[in-house]
């Protein structure tokens, strides 16, 4: 699509979407946000990307075909959950470290409930995309 | 009828990996098997529990009793010899390892089939030999007839198999138990339980469509598609035993009421003496091979029917017979195949010249299939007389069907062995007939010695299998019928004198004769034929119905998705006593009018438009109200995800839209007045829904329980997000696993179309 507008818009746009969906990622757990909505925004960033250059250009910024980055995410997500069986416990029972612990702070928190975001994260970003490119590509 | 068209490369080496292993394996299980004949002879029980789902009554438990230990026995021995033969008979067949891998599969289930003591347990096995079978049968897969016999065996089977499924769960709803001992040790509860008919019929069909009993009987036949090893391994001892097992196995449970009797009498009688007749009219060997499998299923359900001493150590002593004979002949006819490249009666004869070793086990295993002294096939057949007269049932029929079945089976015997070796007749020039490596020969010559064997020894049977398996049917205390080759003059005697004078008659006449019976089946009505017609008829109404519902038109799916939501709901309210909630208008804010505004001026716009773009942005104006509504009652989470999720469907909708016509309102207007209709109608029936809902208490102890454990045990504050990843983290898998798949299901549908129908 020839806009110079969605062009403009798109340069800033597009940064701004995709940091603001690790963002909403990371935060999630404390406040809302999560791997879903993180997705569906970096999902939007891209599909806006699309419109405005051409799926070409956007499948070339992504540098991974989007399907297998789904994929991945299912993988990455299987993970988290069978981590749990490492350490004695039923399958996605969530394991965490604490980083720098002390009496009144937990630290730098890390879970695998967080990798297991990052898989719902991956797999919603490569779906929509996905779809959105097959969609814009087909017509 | 050159059967031997296997795609074999002779210079392949005998010795290897795919070849051997499984002759190993089944060796070694029968000889880790071997030891418990002392035990078990000596009257003991021995069983070994795993647990495997607890909270589901299901362990991994095994049962060795004289019953089980006899059958596994078969399996591994038998096993090792046909697996021995398919080595060579299969070597450097492009897939041999995996045809090895499926034989020693098979063998696997089938020895887990016998050992089980859970009941679930034996129908995990039991379907496993279903599933391995079917891969057996349809080995030679690039033919037309092996795929549609390996299919016909796996559906009726498989169908048998869901019966049984149904049976078992009833046994452990009436026993309390799925442990086979245990219910063995409760007495008569089955035979004494309401629920004992639906229990039998169900048992009964899984054991008849597994032992191929009239009607159910002609994939048998069909299996012969197969490899010979297959047929040698799977008709003789193992898969269609199966049925014939369970039977027996259950015959402590469910038999000694009438009905058990009179149905096994019927349908035994029945698939012996139509199973004999057929085999008469093969002119291919293995057909005629396979319907005298037939006869020997039909004979052993015949005698499983009485629960007197004579009657079982009959079917248990005519099981082990007829296994070593049975295999030992297909594995002959199979060298046959192999040297010769036929195995047509009219083409064969005098080959005994040309396979000496081949024709002495063959001579020797038709004897005992045919009944003559001293082999243990003549012991069986007096056993069976005796047997056939003590039955409480009809004792005249039971001998009289005892009679033709084993004087046809003398005739068999004489066609299968005698002729094409013996019968002075020049080959077709085509044929080169060779005597066979001694891997091919070892399995016959062992298995038709030892029906020789047994024959001259027949307390060495009788103590160490027979008799044992009668008391694992019996109980203990029961008596079986001794084992003699001299038994003195008696009924069975000229009975027996009989069988052979009528035998010999018939294999004299048989040509007559199987002219006369090919003149006949042509009129008969085939099963085969009506399996064709059932499954032709399923095919057209799966075509129909697809026809009927799957329109492609998408108006039309959706029309019917909301029209049985409508019928559902509104009908389950009135059937539940109707809408009744006391109606207050509640006290609303402006907020909550701009957002009522905003929907239903969203709906008008979409309703009154001529432009795909604005219909659809006017739904996504009716999204965000319900965003918005969600985060006016305190579900950001929620509202954010429904808000990009309409976000990203108008913008997929409208580069979509671009490329659609314009709506035709002339053409919307046919449909228009029932659309409305079904839409005011859902949105009633739905808002009613809502408001009984919430007129009743909630029920908070989830809530509670989410909100009092978040942060202490799963430390997070973001109740939904810690509910989405941790608490209900595999409630999540699997609804991103349903994503992944519809995302690629749909990229499947949008660029798999072929460029012609891109244009």
């Amino acid at each position: 699509m020839n806009s110079i507008i969605l062009l403009a818009a798109t340069r800033l746009l597009v940064p701004l979407l995709l940091v603001f969906s690790v963002f909403m990622l990371l935060r999630g757990h404390n406040v809302p946000g999560g791997g879903f909505i993180g997705g569906l925004i970096g999902a939007t960033g891209f599909v806006v990307y699309a419109i405005a250059c051409g799926t070409d250009l956007a499948r070339q910024a992504l540098r991974v075909p989007p399907e297998k980055i789904a994929m991945v995410g299912l993988g990455i997500a299987l993970f988290a959950g069978v981590m749990a069986a490492f350490f004695g416990d039923i399958f996605f029972t969530g394991q965490w470290l604490f980083i720098g612990e002390t009496e009144d702070d937990k630290g730098l928190p890390l879970s695998s409930v967080l990798v297991f975001d990052v898989g719902v994260y991956l797999v919603v970003l490569g779906s929509i995309l996905t779809l959105a490119f097959a969609l814009e590509e087909s017509i | 009828m050159a059967g031997h068209d296997l795609q074999t490369d002779p210079n392949a080496r005998w010795l290897s990996l795919p070849g051997l292993l499984p002759v190993a394996i089944a060796a070694a299980l029968f000889a880790m098997l071997w030891p418990y004949l002392g035990p078990i002879s000596a009257g003991e029980t021995l069983r070994f529990v795993w647990e495997w789902v607890p909270s589901l009554g299901i362990s991994l438990s095994f049962l060795i009793d004289g019953l089980s230990l006899t059958f596994g026995l078969l399996i591994t021995g038998i096993g090792a010899l046909v697996f021995l033969y398919a080595s060579k008979y299969l070597q450097g067949h492009v897939h041999f390892a995996r045809f090895m891998l499926f034989l020693t599969l098979f063998m696997l289930s089938m020895l887990g089939l016998v050992l089980a003591d859970n009941l679930l347990t034996l129908f995990v096995f039991w379907e496993l030999t279903t599933i391995t079978s079917y891969l057996l049968i349809g080995f030679d897969h690039a033919t037309a007839k092996a795929r549609r016999s390996a299919l016909q065996a796996l559906l009726l089977t498989g169908a048998g198999a869901l019966a049984l499924l149904a049976g078992i769960i009833l046994i452990g709803t009436a026993a309390g138990t799925f442990e086979l001992s245990e219910i063995r040790a409760q007495g008569n509860v089955l035979q004494e339980h309401a629920l004992y008919l639906p229990i039998l019929i169900l048992v009964l069909i899984g054991c008849f469509t597994k032992s191929a009993q009239f009607p159910l009987h002609f994939w048998l036949p069909n299996a012969m598609a197969a490899p010979t090893p297959v047929s040698a391994y799977l008709h003789s001892a193992t898969m269609v035993k199966a049925g014939v097992y369970l039977l027996a196995r259950m015959h402590p449970n469910l038999g000694g009421t009438e009905v058990w009797l009179w149905t096994l009498t019927i349908f035994g009688a029945i698939t012996a003496v139509f199973a004999s007749v057929m085999a008469l009219k093969q002119t291919d060997l293995k057909q005629a091979l396979a319907y005298t499998t037939l006869m020997a299923l039909g004979t052993l359900t015949l005698f499983l029917a009485a629960d007197i001493g004579y009657a079982i150590t009959a079917a248990m002593t005519f099981l082990v017979v007829h296994s070593l004979y049975k295999a030992a002949l297909f594995l002959v006819v199979g060298i046959i195949d192999h040297g010769t490249g036929s195995r047509d009666v009219y083409k064969l004869g005098g080959l005994a010249r040309a396979m000496p070793i081949t024709t002495a086990a063959a001579g020797i295993a038709a004897l005992s299939m045919a009944g003559f002294p001293p082999f243990i096939g003549f012991i069986s057949k007096e056993i069976k007389y005796a047997g056939a007269l003590a039955v409480q049932s009809e004792p005249y029929l039971v001998a009289g069907a005892a009679l033709l079945a084993n004087a046809l089976m003398v005739a068999v015997a004489g066609i299968v062995s005698f002729s094409p070796f013996w019968r002075r007749k020049h080959l077709a020039e085509d044929l080169n007939p060779h005597e066979a490596p001694w891997q091919m020969w070892v399995g016959p010559v062992i298995l038709a010695s030892l029906g020789a064997f047994f024959g001259i020894f027949p307390d060495s049977l009788a103590v160490a299998l027979v008799n044992p398996g009668v008391a694992a049917i019996l109980g203990p205390e029961a008596e079986p019928a001794a084992l003699k080759l001299w038994a003195g003059i008696n009924v069975p005697l000229f009975l027996s004198l009989a069988t052979f004078a009528l035998g010999i008659a018939i294999y004299i006449y048989r040509r007559p004769l199987r002219d006369r019976l090919i003149a006949m089946g042509e009129r008969a009505i085939s099963f085969d034929r009506g399996w064709d017609h059932v499954l032709d008829g399923l095919k057209a109404s799966a075509a129909w119905q697809t026809r009927v519902i799957q329109s492609g038109v998408l108006r039309r799916y959706l029309f019917i998705t909301f029209a049985t939501l409508f019928v559902g709901v509104g009908g389950t309210i009135l059937a539940r006593g109707g809408f009744s909630v006391t109606l207050e208008w509640p006290d609303l804010l402006v907020k909550h009018y701009v957002v009522i505004a905003l929907i239903v001026a969203g709906a008008m716009l979409t309703l009154t438009t001529s432009s795909r773009v604005a219909a659809i942005a006017g739904l996504g104006g009716v999204g965000i109200g319900v965003a918005l509504i969600f985060i006016i009652f305190g579900a950001p989470d929620v509202a954010i995800t429904q808000l990009l999720v309409e976000t990203l469907v108008v913008v997929l909708f409208g580069v979509a839209a671009l490329k659609l016509p314009r709506l035709d309102p002339s053409g919307r207007k046919t449909h228009r007045p029932l659309d409305a209709l079904l839409a005011v109608g859902v949105g009633v029936v739905v808002t009613a829904v809502m408001l009984m809902v919430t007129a009743g208490p909630l029920d908070r102890r989830l809530t509670d329980y989410f909100e009092a454990t978040s942060w202490p045990e799963a430390f997070g504050r973001n109740i939904v997000n810690v509910i989405l990843v941790d608490f209900r983290a595999l409630d999540t898998f699997g609804e991103i696993a349903v994503v992944v798949i519809a995302a690629l299901g749909a990229y499947a549908l949008l660029k798999g179309r072929s460029p012609e129908e891109k244009q």
